[in-house]
């Protein structure tokens, strides 16, 4: 049985991107602590990528590298949630510039935690063991970046006024992302017809009450939702992802198989 | 909305015991809001190279210490006091480090 490739891009993409956006507070974090916590962070995303893209790799087998993966494949390719490449900041037309929100970068944190410590939860019993045992590493780190996000969301939520508005508006912009979740993918449900992913549906339940109660505890209300529900994970991304990926593959693609 | 919101967060003083250590040893200091923030931040600025095992964090304000002008008559007067080191036993070869 073969494991669906896309699928562990999919998973793979969402690490990558999400550790490269929250690098751009390294160096500019809030406080030295808290730069250091999501430096930490980051660089455990980047390490569940890069075991997953090394996973790929041996599946696809031939030349295919992790770096070939995460350097040299362009937007229309990757295979992430559109809500891990939006910038830290609340919606503005994708050219336009502003000041990183901590909130913002909070609540994205939170909101994807809370899914993987679920997602990984359920993968340790992938019928791929590569992918489980992925899983019961990345599992550990997962509820790091929760306890982390979990914390920081109830103290600014039930903070001063200025830190509870500007959480409750970055959670206004973000849930709706959210709902990309739970659309099934043709990789998803390949994935889950040969026992190698979970079936995220199952878990929304438990998302739900992980979200809840922390936004409840946060003195904060979660929108309502109607509207489009991104496709991020099918290939279809928004204007940010280009920009992310400019900077993050520049490096690699002026100097192809460069060793430092 | 209990709590007053701090312009200035206090100091915490951290300290980590190692996988081969007994005791927890100071290694540095933190600021943070609160006991339980400043265990999370220790974790993140003390224990990113696997120095520890468990973390101890205690406020800066509640440590006494000693003042550094009172060197001279706190520690000096042991300084030729050789005879409370125990050096002059023969310890017996079953009883082994001590």
């Amino acid at each position: 049985m073969s494991t669906p490739i896309d699928y562990l891009l999919h998973l793979a993409d969402n690490a990558v991107v999400l550790g490269q956006r929250n690098a751009e507070w390294c160096g500019h974090g809030p406080i030295l602590e808290e730069d250091l916590a999501l430096a930490n962070v980051s660089l455990d995303l980047i390490g569940q990528a890069r075991l997953l893209y090394q996973r790929v790799a041996e599946l696809q087998g031939g030349d295919a590298t992790e770096d070939k993966l995460a350097y040299f494949r362009d937007a229309h390719e990757f295979r992430n949630y559109t809500l891990l490449e939006l910038p830290h900041h609340g919606p503005l037309v994708g050219y336009a510039a502003a000041d990183r929100d901590y909130a913002t970068t909070i609540v994205r944190n939170f909101l994807y935690s809370a899914l993987m410590v679920l997602v990984w939860d359920g993968l340790q019993n992938s019928s791929d063991a590569g992918l489980a045992a992925i899983a019961a590493k990345s599992i550990k780190e997962a509820s790091y970046h929760l306890h982390h996000a979990r914390d920081w969301l109830v103290r600014m939520g039930d903070g001063t006024d200025e830190s509870h508005a500007r959480v409750q508006a970055a959670v206004n912009h973000l849930m709706p992302y959210t709902e990309e979740f739970w659309t099934i993918s043709p990789a998803e449900g390949a994935a889950v017809a040969a026992h190698v992913a979970v079936d995220v549906w199952a878990l929304r339940p438990a998302w739900d009450a992980l979200v809840n109660d922390a936004l409840a505890e946060a003195t904060l209300s979660r929108p309502n939702f109607h509207g489009y529900v991104t496709e991020g994970k099918v290939g279809l991304h928004s204007e940010h992802l280009g920009f992310l990926l400019a900077e993050m593959q520049s490096l690699a693609r002026a100097h192809p198989d460069g060793r430092w | 909305m209990t709590t007053p919101a701090l312009k200035e967060w206090p100091l915490w003083e951290v300290f980590v015991r190692s996988k081969q250590g007994l005791e927890h040893k100071h290694c540095g200091s933190l600021h943070a809001a609160d006991a339980a923030q400043a265990l999370h931040m220790a974790r993140d600025v003390y224990t990113r190279r696997q120095e520890g095992v468990s973390i101890w964090v205690v406020p800066s304000a509640s440590i006494t210490a000693s003042n550094p002008d009172d060197k001279g008559e706190l520690f000096d007067p042991a300084a030729d006091k050789i005879y409370r080191h125990p050096t002059f036993y023969e310890i017996p070869e079953e009883v082994g480090h001590m």
